[in-house]
């Protein structure tokens, strides 16, 4: 691990090695739709695996692999346990208080002592910008980092498992109209959603939220900008809900609950200004009647749980990738 | 001792010179400009300075010296040597260290340790409040007479307004220019970096140029009401710059400076998550970053300083929003500041004013930043053609947290005079 103060290469090329193969996995941003296509194409390989008796295959036999969650999180680290598993690696939770890592240099002496127990892998959950890409560039060469979500910076592979389940049911992403609804400000999903669909040339990408929950320059990013759902949602052929932390409601960002679902949650009315056969996701976990009305959630143009059963194959799929084993999903 | 300096190209822009002429100095003072020496003045030394430029010590109004209170990030001697080589003569530091320089005896602290070290000058701005608590003003009457040169209160909040009317009047009683650093807490929300296009990439808390503006708008009318003076901290915004540059058309007592950082870097040069360019106020867009170097030759900034702040390893070694926001800065004054006559937007002694008798005038320090008769022989020599590259491994600072690695500079201090005295020279076979 590396003592050094000067910056390394940019994100983008710093999550390639020499072949333009994928090394880490910190954020959508910068990669190529190529390179996007194969983790999808390699995440189809590995969804039939799910669905065998024998559910394991042999590709990381003989890896070690650390799940580091310096912030807590269930549904994540369970898909990247079981993704690990699933490829015969040795996959060890870690979930790291974030009072323990208050001063910053607990977090590079924290990877200093799991480096030293020969892991090829860390998979990292941090509640700060920025915090994989800083470990990625202080690890050992023949580490990977994978970002399970920096603050309000990436969360890459939920990004690609969305854009994987959006592509099953619509394959031309091309022809696509998609709408990401509510908390984009504090929201890592949206931003590495955005770049995913962006990269894959989708037709066109929306935001709607009031200016509160919006960041600044968000039009920058590549989306179109709506604050009412009549007009967002207007000829939408995807609509993905945020999670709406319960916190927001203190800071002023919102007056209430209440006024927030009236305006910006989805039930079957406000739905209807999408098209007929639009679909519904969310990246979980859903706060039914803040966002998101149950029944919607539970509703039959909802692929949530689908979402869920794809995160595991999109997992596998850039663990395999990263190093360096793609070959095998097949079988 | 009399020391004469020959043949340099002396830029004084102070006294309007900037020709080859000789200084000559006797003790601690300079006792005359001009080709030959005054009447019976006998050189002890003589100092040939031919094709070299002659300026005053720069004066820095703001560096932190790690004393009191955070001495694992540097002390007075790492520091000072820092600013002597770099041509700095004079330092001024601010209250925010630990314990607060709000007591005589913090001041008397940091003379002392001046005067152990025996390299710059350091010049105390005191705390405005007790304990920078933003409630209690301090005894500025005493503070003065301890030597403090300006008051204070960082970035510290306020309890209320009136406590600002009170402490502003207060200060302007007893003579203090106030430094204000303008920024509201609120609005700024515990940013790190500008609110823009590349704090919403990056997903990170971002400060609005409001937070400065509207600090500004705030502390005006104050101002006015009170007749003090103010001096305007570490402008970031453009239209801040304007704000006071209106303010001192409708004559009001203000003056502002910027540090060299904003006059080169941007918002896009932290894209990278790099925690070297973290700093406080943020860096900002292209298009302030224009504003403020236009700002420098149209009455918007008085001042180029350093904002020197040096940190260990671990602070830079986080994730961007917890590493600690400053750059270590004294090494890099004058070699940016030279850059921005390489770059055509000042001339050579416009530079020089920005950070010697602009400065000086702001501080109400009459014998400094300047080289004329009878002025106090603070100086520096440099050779304006020597190229080099920028390494903060090599720096004479405790600090090597700067983002200017690998930059080429062009220009380097070969002497250092403080009062008369040579505090700093070159090894001149050194690269």
């Amino acid at each position: 691990m590396s003592n050094t103060l000067q910056p390394g290469p940019l994100p983008a090329s710093m999550q390639l090695d020499d072949n333009g193969k994928l090394r880490h996995f910190l954020t959508i941003e910068g990669l190529s739709a190529t390179l996007l296509t194969e983790i999808l194409d390699v995440a189809e390989s590995f969804s039939v695996v799910a669905t065998q008796p024998v559910k394991k295959v042999p590709l990381l036999r003989g890896k070690t692999i650390f799940n580091l969650f310096f912030e807590p999180s269930t549904r994540t680290r369970t898909t990247f346990e079981l993704a690990a598993k699933r490829l015969s690696a040795d996959v060890m939770n870690m979930n790291i208080s974030t009072s323990a890592t208050s001063k910053g240099e607990s977090l590079l002496d924290t990877l200093r002592n799991l480096e030293a127990m020969y892991s090829d892998m860390f998979v990292v959950r941090h509640a700060d910008s920025g915090a994989a890409q800083l470990i990625a560039r202080h690890v050992a060469p023949h580490v990977s980092v994978i970002n399970a979500g920096d603050g309000r910076h990436a969360h890459p592979t939920q990004a690609m498992l969305d854009v994987f389940t959006i592509r099953r049911h619509k394959p031309d992403l091309t022809a696509l109209r998609v709408a990401i609804v509510g908390d984009i400000l504090h929201s890592r999903v949206a931003r590495s959603q955005i770049h995913a669909l962006n990269t894959l040339n989708t037709g066109e990408v929306r935001v709607i939220a009031p200016k509160t929950l919006l960041p600044e320059n968000v039009e920058q990013l590549g989306v179109q900008v709506y604050h009412s759902m009549a007009q967002g949602l207007k000829d939408v052929d995807v609509v993905i809900m945020l999670r709406l932390q319960r916190e927001r409601m203190t800071g002023a960002l919102l007056p209430s609950e209440h006024e927030f679902f009236r305006l910006y949650g989805l039930d079957e009315a406000a739905l209807a200004y999408a098209k007929p056969d639009a679909i519904v996701m969310h990246p979980g976990p859903a706060n039914r009647g803040v966002e998101i009305a149950s029944s919607v959630a539970d509703g039959p143009r909802s692929v949530i749980l689908e979402q869920v059963s794809n995160g595991l194959a999109i997992r596998m799929a850039v663990m395999s990738m990263c190093l360096g084993a793609t070959g095998g999903g097949k079988g | 001792m009399n020391i004469s300096i020959v043949n340099g190209h002396v830029v004084d822009p102070a006294n309007g010179v900037d020709a080859v002429t000789s200084l000559f100095i006797s003790e601690d003072r300079i006792v005359h400009v001009g080709a030959t020496a005054p009447d019976g003045f006998v050189a002890d030394q003589q100092l040939d300075a031919a094709g070299k430029l002659v300026i005053p010590g720069l004066i820095d109004l703001s560096a932190r010296l790690g004393e009191p209170g955070f001495e694992y990030k540097a002390d007075i001697d790492s520091e000072s040597l820092a600013a002597v080589s770099a041509g700095i003569t004079t330092l001024c530091c601010p209250p925010d260290t630990s314990p607060v320089i709000d007591a005589p005896a913090e001041i008397e602290f940091i003379e002392q340790r001046q005067e152990e070290v025996g390299l710059a000058r350091i010049k105390v701005i005191a705390a405005l409040t007790q304990g920078l608590k933003g409630s209690q003003l301090t005894e500025m009457a005493a503070l003065k007479d301890a030597g403090c040169i300006g008051v204070s209160n960082v970035f510290a909040a306020f309890a209320n307004g009136n406590v600002i009317r009170s402490a502003l009047a207060y200060a302007a009683s007893h003579d203090l220019t106030i430094f204000i650093h303008p920024e509201d807490l609120d609005l700024a929300n515990g940013g790190c970096v500008h609110e823009g296009a590349v704090a919403t990439r990056l997903g990170l808390p971002a400060m609005p140029e409001a937070a400065e503006t509207a600090a500004i708008g705030y502390i005006l009318p104050i101002l006015k009401l009170t007749g003090a003076r103010a001096h305007f901290c570490r402008l970031s915004t453009g239209e801040g710059m304007n704000m006071i540059r209106r303010a001192r058309i409708d004559g009001l007592k203000v003056s502002a400076d910027v540090c060299a950082h904003q006059l080169f870097l941007t918002e896009m040069d932290a894209s990278d998550f790099n925690p070297l360019c973290h700093t406080r106020p943020p860096l900002r867009t292209q298009r302030d970053k224009e504003a403020l170097r236009k700002g420098l030759t149209s009455n918007g900034i008085d001042a180029i300083c350093s904002d020197h702040q040096p940190h260990e390893l671990d602070a830079k070694l986080a994730p961007f929003a917890v590493t600690e926001p400053g750059i270590s800065a004294l090494e890099t004054l004058l070699p940016l500041t030279l850059r921005l006559v390489e770059e055509g937007v000042l001339s050579r002694p416009q530079a020089v004013a920005q950070i010697t008798c602009n400065p000086a005038r702001i501080l109400g320090l009459d014998d400094l930043g300047h080289l004329g008769a009878g002025a106090t022989a603070d100086l520096c020599i440099i050779d304006p053609d020597t190229e080099w590259e920028c390494q903060p491994a090599t720096f004479h600072s405790r600090g090597k947290n700067s983002p200017f690695a690998g930059w080429p500079f062009r220009g380097t201090v070969t002497h250092t005079f403080v009062g008369g005295e040579l505090v700093y020279e070159t090894n001149v076979s050194a690269p």
